[in-house]
C-alpha cells in the first residue's frame, strides 16, 4: 500500500535543527532526539530539551511502533492532496518512546481508525527524496 | 481552596476507560498518553505553587468595566470595516461610558497597540498588544486591572473588529488555510513541519481530536454535544442581532454535515463580521460615570501548548488552572455563578469548559448539559447572547463574552436578561484549546 510517488501535498520545511529527522527518512528511518540528561525522547525537535532547557540532545532510532491517541476523518472537505479527494484519517500517535506526533494512519478505511488501535511506522515519498511518517495498524 | 481544586488535576484515576478493542492494541507498559499526563500534573504544580493566587488577590475589586460596545447582524456583515470599523467601537463604547477619547492612557489591541493609538491620535503611557487568539480579550481585562490597580494608567481601551464575511466577498486574502504555511512574522512555526503536512483541517480539526478523545475515555455522545449547540441556539432566538435565531433541535445538529469526525457543521461556530470594544477604569473613577460599574472580582490564564500535538492532555485544557485561580481571587464558587459566558468556537469546547472551571467532574460534561441547563430557563445560563456558535463568530470571539456579561449584570439584556445576575463569568479560549484566560465580573453588591 505504500507508493512511490510524491502525492503533491504540502510539504514540511526542514531546519538546521530537524535536518536529521528529515535525512534519516530519505532511508525511510524514524529517529527521534532524546536528552542525554532527562535520559527520555523529546517531540519535536529542538535546540533544548523542553524539562531541563539543556542541549545535550542526540538522534536515536525509534522503534516505529505506537498507539493511535486520538483521530478525526476529514469528510466534508478533505485535502485532495492527501488521498485523492477521499476521506482520510488523522491522528495523534502516542509513539512507544513516550512522545506524540500528528500524522495520517493509512492502510485500513480512515473510519477504521479508533483510539487504542496498534500502528507502526509507514512513508510516503515526498519531492525531494525525504519521506513523510505515516502509520498503519500493526501487523 | 487552589491547592485542593489542583489536586485531582491530570489524575486519570476517576475516569471511565473504554476497553480497547482486542487484538490490535498495544501490549502493555506505561503508554504515552498517561506519559503526558503525568507530565502535565507535575508540570502544573511546578508553575503554579498554592498560594500563588493570594499573592495577587488585590486585584479584587480594584477596576471595574465601564463601558462595553458590541456589534454583528444577522446577515453576517457589517457596513464598516479594519479602523472606522474599530474606531466606531471605541467611540460607542467611550459614550456607554460617559467618556470621551481625551480620558484615555491606555490601549489594548491584538494587532499593534502602537498602530492603534497612533491612527486614534492618542498617546498612551500603558500599551498591549497581547495576542494569544479567541482569549486575547480576557488577558486584556486581566492586564488592564493588573495595571489600574497599580497605577500605571487611568482609563484604558481595548478594541477588536474583524469582518471575515465581508472580506470573502470583497475577494480579499483569507487568513492561513489549506495548503497555505501559517505567517512565519513570529518566526519558524512547526506547525507546517510538523501537523500541516497531514491535511489537518484548521481550525476545526484539533478540536475533534479533543472530542474523539472525550468520547473514549468518558462515552460523550454526539447528541449531548449537540444539545449544547441546541440550547445557545434557544438563547440567539432572543438577541435580534445573531446571525441564526430560528430554533433547532439536536437531530438539526446531527443531520447537518459532517466536516471532520465526530465535529458536524452545527457543532463549528459561525464565520462572520463583528466587532466590540470595552473601556475600564478604577473603582473610585468608575462610580462617576454613566453607567453602574461592573468590578473585575478575579481574573487567571494559563496557556498549556500551542499546536494539538503538544496538549498535555487532550480531555483537559488550562482553564483547570486559569478558572480555579481566577474563582479563588474573586473568592466564589462554581454555584456563585449566575452566568457562564465560555467561549463556544465549538461544542466540545463550551464542554471542556464546563469541566475545567469545575460545574461539574472531568468526564461528566456531556450528561451535564443534556438536560438543557444551560439554556433559557436553566440553572446555568450559558452564552446568553447566542455564542459564537449562533451570534457571531469573527475570529477572536473574546470580546464579545465580556460585551455580554457586562449588559447582562447590568439588566440590559431585554428578552434574554438573566433575573438578578450578579456574577458572570467570561471565560476565553485561544489558539486550538491553547490558551484559556478566565474572568469574574460583579455588581456593585458582590464587593462587600
Amino acid at each position: 500500500m505504500t507508493s512511490t510517488e510524491p502525492t503533491g501535498r504540502m510539504e514540511p520545511p526542514s531546519t538546521p535543527t530537524s535536518e536529521p529527522f528529515w535525512e534519516a527518512t530519505k532511508e525511510r528511518r524514524l529517529v527521534l532526539q532524546w536528552c542525554t540528561e532527562c535520559d527520555r525522547a523529546i517531540f519535536f525537535p529542538r535546540d533544548n530539551c523542553p524539562l531541563c532547557l539543556g542541549s545535550a540532545l542526540e538522534w536515536r532510532p525509534a522503534s516505529g511502533d505506537g498507539v493511535v491517541a486520538s483521530v478525526t476523518v476529514e469528510t466534508s472537505s478533505p485535502n485532495p492532496t492527501i488521498a485523492g479527494g477521499d476521506p482520510y484519517a488523522v491522528a495523534l500517535v502516542d509513539l512507544d518512546e513516550g512522545v506524540r506526533m500528528m500524522s495520517n494512519v493509512v492502510g485500513c478505511p480512515p473510519g477504521d481508525v479508533t483510539v487504542g488501535l496498534a500502528v507502526q511506522v509507514t512513508w510516503v515519498p515526498l519531492s525531494d527524496g525525504r519521506n513523510l511518517p505515516q502509520f498503519e495498524p500493526r501487523s | 481552596m487552589l491547592g485542593v481544586s489542583l489536586s485531582g488535576y491530570g489524575d486519570t484515576s476517576g475516569r471511565r476507560r473504554i476497553p480497547l478493542g482486542s487484538g490490535r492494541e498495544q501490549r502493555g507498559g506505561p503508554r504515552g498518553t498517561e506519559r503526558h499526563q503525568e507530565e502535565w500534573a507535575r508540570r502544573v504544580r511546578r508553575a503554579i505553587p498554592p498560594g500563588t493566587v493570594s499573592a495577587v488577590a488585590s486585584l479584587r475589586g480594584a477596576a471595574a468595566i465601564v463601558g462595553v460596545a458590541d456589534d454583528a447582524s444577522p446577515t453576517g456583515e457589517l457596513e464598516l470595516s479594519g479602523r472606522a470599523l474599530e474606531t466606531a467601537m471605541i467611540v460607542a463604547a467611550l459614550d456607554d461610558a460617559g467618556l470621551t477619547i481625551a480620558d484615555v492612557d491606555g490601549i489594548c489591541h491584538v494587532g499593534s497597540s502602537v498602530m492603534m493609538a497612533e491612527y486614534l491620535g492618542i498617546h498612551p503611557r500603558y500599551t498591549d498588544s497581547t495576542s494569544t487568539g479567541g482569549s486575547s480579550y480576557e488577558i486584556h481585562v486581566e492586564h488592564a486591572a493588573a495595571a489600574i490597580a497599580a497605577g500605571l494608567a487611568d482609563v484604558i481601551v481595548s478594541v477588536y473588529a474583524a469582518t471575515p464575511r465581508s472580506d470573502r466577498k470583497r475577494g480579499g486574502r483569507g487568513g492561513p488555510g489549506r495548503g497555505r504555511p501559517p505567517m512565519m512574522m513570529m518566526g519558524p512555526n512547526p506547525a507546517a513541519e510538523w501537523e500541516m503536512p497531514y491535511g489537518i483541517r484548521m481550525p476545526m480539526g484539533p478540536y475533534a481530536l479533543s472530542a474523539t478523545r472525550h468520547m473514549h475515555e468518558f462515552g460523550t455522545t454526539p447528541e449531548q454535544l449537540a444539545q449544547i449547540a441546541v440550547s445557545t441556539r434557544e438563547w440567539a432566538t432572543m438577541n435580534p442581532k445573531a446571525r441564526f435565531q430560528t430554533p433547532m433541535t439536536i437531530d438539526d445538529v446531527l443531520d447537518s454535515p459532517m466536516q471532520t469526525t465526530p465535529l458536524h457543521l452545527f457543532d463549528c461556530c459561525l464565520v462572520t463580521d463583528g466587532a466590540g470594544a470595552f473601556v475600564m477604569t478604577s473603582a473610585e473613577r468608575a462610580k462617576d460615570l454613566k453607567k453602574p460599574p461592573v468590578y473585575v472580582l478575579g481574573a487567571g490564564t494559563c496557556h498549556d501548548h500551542q499546536m494539538i500535538s503538544q496538549m498535555p492532555d487532550l480531555t483537559t485544557t488550562a482553564g483547570a488552572v486559569s478558572g480555579p485561580n481566577a474563582f479563588a481571587m474573586a473568592g466564589i464558587k462554581t454555584q456563585d455563578v449566575d452566568l457562564l459566558m465560555g467561549y463556544d468556537s465549538f461544542t466540545i469546547t463550551a464542554l471542556l469548559h464546563l469541566e475545567d472551571l469545575g460545574f461539574c467532574a472531568k468526564g461528566e460534561g456531556g450528561p451535564f448539559v443534556e438536560d438543557g441547563k444551560t439554556g433559557p430557563g436553566g440553572s446555568l445560563p450559558m452564552n446568553t447572547n447566542g455564542g459564537g456558535l449562533s451570534y457571531t463568530h469573527p475570529g477572536m470571539y473574546g470580546m464579545f463574552l465580556i460585551a455580554e456579561a457586562v449588559k447582562q449584570l447590568r439588566g440590559e439584556c431585554g428578552a434574554r436578561q438573566v433575573g438578578d445576575a450578579e456574577v458572570a463569568v467570561a471565560h476565553g479560549s485561544g489558539g486550538v484549546l491553547s490558551c484559556m484566560s478566565t474572568i469574574v465580573l460583579g455588581t456593585e453588591g458582590t464587593l462587600s
